[in-house]
This record gives structure tokens, sequence and C-alpha cells, in this order.
């Protein structure tokens, strides 16, 4: 069978009531793939994800998400998502741990069905992978915004997704459990074949663990493998972005694709 | 007491509801209360108060509705209100809250005209706005057996679904789960306990019932679970403590009943107050 991407947008715009947020976007995502989502403030990335998600609708253009369209999708458990504003949930909300976890199986479970048999297992194992195990039973706003941030990563990792999207999933966490966490990925990439969009600004750090970078501001500058982003001159993507950015200098830890 | 409560059938009636509605109103009221909907089940419990007194005053002036149970029409209306709110807040996207004053208003105003062109039905609408002992039917308990039994199956088979939606509204979209479709019939659920603990707890205190036992019961609560456990066992005391209360001191139980209420809230405040002084 001949492989279909994961992810395929075909000409999309959006617009927010008055403003164009983002114009003619076509991209596509492979199985496999680990995407590094790149932007400054405000260029549309996460309306991008949005609309990927079907939280929005594009204006214009069609989303495919495993070859379906978008509107009719329904396996949508096979996405896993971390937003960028998960600790906007409301604090005084009496639930442990486990139980928002939990309910990252929500979908999966399905309508009418109260639970897994091998729930708890899942549950423990996404919470071990992001090393909170040991606060499965504390109450979610007891914890401090980066570990309830690892509390949403394990939820969105517990219904072992195909594709994980990914919204700047570690403001907030130290250096420590970001380089952990990104080891993560690259594991869950490489070994379960897993396919990531990760928006990032922290483009150091991720830079041996990504395959492709997309750079987005408003519509798509580039999309390419990573070896050729890098090899991109700081002109060009200063001219895209109207001001100057980091660059990947790692050029000696590379993978050769 | 208790030989009372064998001997007379009002009181069976009354007690077995106050029980049912002791579960039911504080368990959908820990879904309410997160959710940040507190306002609306007071919004529309003024909306059922209007088919209330529109049933009491048709009832009056024909003959042929003299024995027409003014809690359908309450569920009428209540459920109207409730599909009426989830219109009004997605016609004012941003101004969600706009919808409580709507339709509050609508239902008092609507009250007020019913109740000014029926004259004299002060005993009966007293008891439907503070609540009763003796005015529960045996057809009132049977529409309370009726409505919790639709509260307690919609919980057991949505709950999982109810607790993305409260937890986090856009995860839960975003998971693809039928958020819409789920939160109407919440609405409508919460329509309908609110018509069935009108008859106990009254009116005007309804929303009482199902936010002061939760309002109680976070503070102490870890998990979800626990938190509806708790919000259940206060909710159920007061509700038992409010009706022999009321039935000996000869007092509207709605009133015995949210002070009850208040007294566990202070209490819950004040423990765990004082049981965190003792371990800092
Ligand atoms: N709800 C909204 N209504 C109107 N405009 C919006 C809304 N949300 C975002 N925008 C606008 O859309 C543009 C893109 O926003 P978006 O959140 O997608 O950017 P982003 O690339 O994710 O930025 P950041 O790096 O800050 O997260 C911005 O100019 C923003 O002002
Ligand atoms: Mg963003």
């Amino acid at each position: 069978m001949a492989q279909v991407p994961l992810i395929e947008l075909k000409n999309v715009s959006f617009q927010y009531d008055y403003t164009q947020v983002l114009s003619n976007i076509s991209l596509k995502v492979e199985q496999g793939d680990f995407l590094a989502l790149l932007g400054p403030n405000g260029s549309g990335k996460s309306t991008m994800l949005k609309l990927i998600l079907g939280l929005m609708k594009p204006t214009s253009g069609q989303i495919e998400l495993f070859g379906q369209p978008a509107n009719t999708f329904k396996k949508r458990e096979l996405i896993g998502y971390v937003s960028q504003k998960s600790n906007s949930f409301n604090s005084g909300f009496p639930a442990t741990v486990k139980e928002v976890v939990a309910s990252g199986l929500t979908k999966k479970i399905g309508l009418f069905k109260r639970h897994l048999a091998d729930q708890n297992e899942k549950v423990m194992q996404a919470l071990r992978d992001v090393g909170m195990d040991g606060f499965a039973n504390r109450n979610i706003g007891e914890l401090s915004g980066g570990q309830q941030q690892r509390v949403f990563i394990a939820r969105a990792l517990v219904a072992e997704p195909k594709l994980l999207i990914l919204d700047e999933p570690t403001v907030g966490i130290d250096h420590e459990n970001v380089q952990s966490f990104y080891d993560m990925l690259a594991n869950l990439n490489e070994h379960h074949k897993m396919t990531m969009i990760l928006v990032t600004h922290d483009v150091d750090t991720v830079s041996n663990r990504i395959s492709h970078v997309a750079c987005l501001n408003q519509t798509i500058h580039f999309h390419g493998f990573k070896n050729d982003y890098d090899s991109l001159s700081d002109d060009q993507l200063n001219a895209w972005y109207g001001h100057a950015v980091r660059k990947i200098h790692h050029t000696k830890e590379e993978k050769t694709q | 007491m208790i030989s009372s409560i064998l001997h007379y059938e009002f009181l069976q009636n009354a007690f077995l509801s106050g029980i049912i509605i002791g579960i039911i109103a504080p368990l959908l009221g820990v879904f309410i209360v997160v959710r940040r909907l507190s306002l609306i089940a007071d919004a529309l419990s003024h909306v059922t108060l209007a088919g209330i007194a529109g049933s009491l005053y048709l009832s009056q002036t024909f003959t042929g509705l003299a024995l027409l149970n003014p809690l359908y029409l309450g569920i009428v209306a209540s459920v109207s209100g409730s599909v009426l709110i989830e219109r009004l807040r997605r016609l004012y996207k941003h101004y969600e809250e706009l919808a409580i004053p709507i339709i509050m208003s609508g239902g008092i105003g609507i009250s007020a005209i019913f109740i000014s062109l029926a004259k004299g039905f002060s005993t009966d609408l007293f008891s439907y706005l503070f609540g009763s002992v003796s005015a529960v039917s045996r057809q009132d308990l049977f529409i309370v057996v009726v409505i919790a039994l639709l509260v307690i199956a919609f919980i057991y088979l949505f709950y999982k679904e109810l607790f993305v939606l409260s937890f986090d509204d856009e995860y839960a979209k975003a998971s693809g789960l039928p958020a819409k479709w789920i939160h109407l019939l919440f609405m409508i659920v919460t329509a309908l306990v609110i018509a069935a603990s009108m008859r106990i707890v009254g009116i005007l205190l309804v929303s009482s019932l199902m936010t002061l036992p939760v309002a109680a019961s976070i503070r102490i609560a870890k998990g979800f679970k626990q938190a509806i456990l708790y919000a259940i066992i206060f909710g159920e005391t007061a509700v038992i403590a409010g009706l022999v209360s009321a039935f000996y001191l000869d007092l509207a139980p709605g009133g015995t009943i949210v002070v009850i209420s208040i007294l566990i809230l202070l209490v819950v405040i004040v423990g765990k107050k004082i049981a965190m002084s003792v371990r800092a």
C-alpha cells in the first residue's frame, strides 16, 4: 500500500474576523517525520495546529488527515495534543493526576464504554514516561506549572497516538527535564514510529532529534529536511522572519539523511 | 418520627423524594460547579417558576386542567430554558454570562404576570418557592424517581466525557468528542434535576442544593470521584436533617436545608483551616 501522508494541507488559508493569519499553506507530513514548526510570535503556528485538530475550520483550502478529509475524520484518538496553554485550566479543579491522565483515553475507549482492562497500567506507564509517577494521587492544582505540563504530556501519550502535536510543550519545564523529555520524544519517534509536530522557539535543544523543519510566518517559507534548513543563510531567515532568529549550530552531531 | 413516616403517606413522599434529591442534586452539582455554571442553575430555577405559575393559573382558569400537576409545565419551562440559554450563549460568544440575566429576568417576569393574573394561590405558591414537607404527592415522588433514573443513567454513560469536558473544553473538542451534544444533554438533565428538587427545597433555593455541598466537598477532595462522594454525603445530610427539623419546627424545608448546608460548609472551611495550622 502506498503511504498516504498523515497530514496534508492544500492551499489552506485562515482569517480571524478581520486579520489574515494563514495564506495558502500547503504542507505534507509523512509518517515517521519529526517536524519542528518554527516561526516568530503571532506567525500562526498555534492557529495552524488548531486547524489540523479540527478546533477551527479553514477559511479556504482542504486538510486531509490519514488520507481522509479532516471534517469527516473520526479517529481523532490517533492524534495526541498538548496545547500551548495547558495550564489555563481551572486550578481549583478537584482531580487527581491519575484522573487527568486517564481522561486522555476517553476517545480511545469510546462512547458508552467505561474503561480499558489495562487502563491503570497504561496511565502509570505514561506517568513514568514523564517522570511523574510519584504524583499519581496528588491533586493536579497542587503541582507546579512545569509538573502540570508534564502531566498534560502524559495525557497526550497515554492513548499511544500515531501523531503527536505539541505546541511549545516545554515552557516552564526545567533544563534537565527538557533534555529527558526530548530524548523521550526521539525514542517514541524512532522506535514506535510516532510522527511528531513540535512547535518550539528553542531550536538548539531539539536540533539533533528532529528530521524536518517548517518555517511559518503567515505562509510556509521553508519546509524540508533539517540539513537543508541548516544550510540556509542567516539573511534568508531574517528576510522571512523580519528579525534575527537563532539558527541551529549543531553540525557535528547531525544525522545524515 | 419513624412511626409518623410509616403512618403518613405525605411524609413518605417527602422523605423518599428528599433522599433521592440529596443524591442527584449534588451529583450533578459537582459538574455544574467545576464548569462554572452555578448561576445557570439559578436562572433555570426561575424559569421553572414561570412554568409552575403558568400551570397554577391555567388550572384555576380552566376547570378541565384543574388536576394538572404543575411539575409538568415546570419541567417543560426549565428544559426549554436550558436550550434557550445554550442558544444565547452561542450568540454572545464573548459575553456568555449575559444569557443568565436574560433568561432569569424573563422567567421572573413571566411568573409575575401569571401570579398577578391568578388571584390567590398564595399557600400553594409558597410551597413551590420554599419547599414543603406536606405538599409532595405520590405523583411528584414518581416524577422524582423517573428523573433520578435518567440523571444517574446519563452520568453513568457519559462520566468520562463529562470529566474531559469539565476539565478541559478545548482538549475535549480536539479529541473529537461530541462536545456540543453532550453539553446540550447536560443542560437538559440539569433542568430536570431543578424541576425534581423544587418540590422539596423550593424554587428559590434549588441551586443551593446543587452548589453548597459541592462548595464544601471541593475544599477537601483530592480527586473528582472523591469530590462527588463528599458532595453527596453533605447534600444527603443537609436534606435529611433539614426535613426532620422542618417537620418538627413547622418550617419550610428549603430554609432548614440551606441553613444546614451552610453550617456544613462552615465546619468544613474552619475544620480545614485548623487541620492545616496543626500540620504546619
Ligand atoms: N482568537 C483570536 N481572535 C483574533 N485573532 C487571533 C486570535 N488568536 C490569535 N489571533 C491572531 O492570529 C495570529 C496568529 O496567532 P497564533 O496564536 O497562531 O500565533 P503563534 O505563531 O502560535 O504565536 P506564539 O509564538 O506567540 O504562540 C496573531 O496575529 C494573533 O493576533
Ligand atoms: Mg502559539
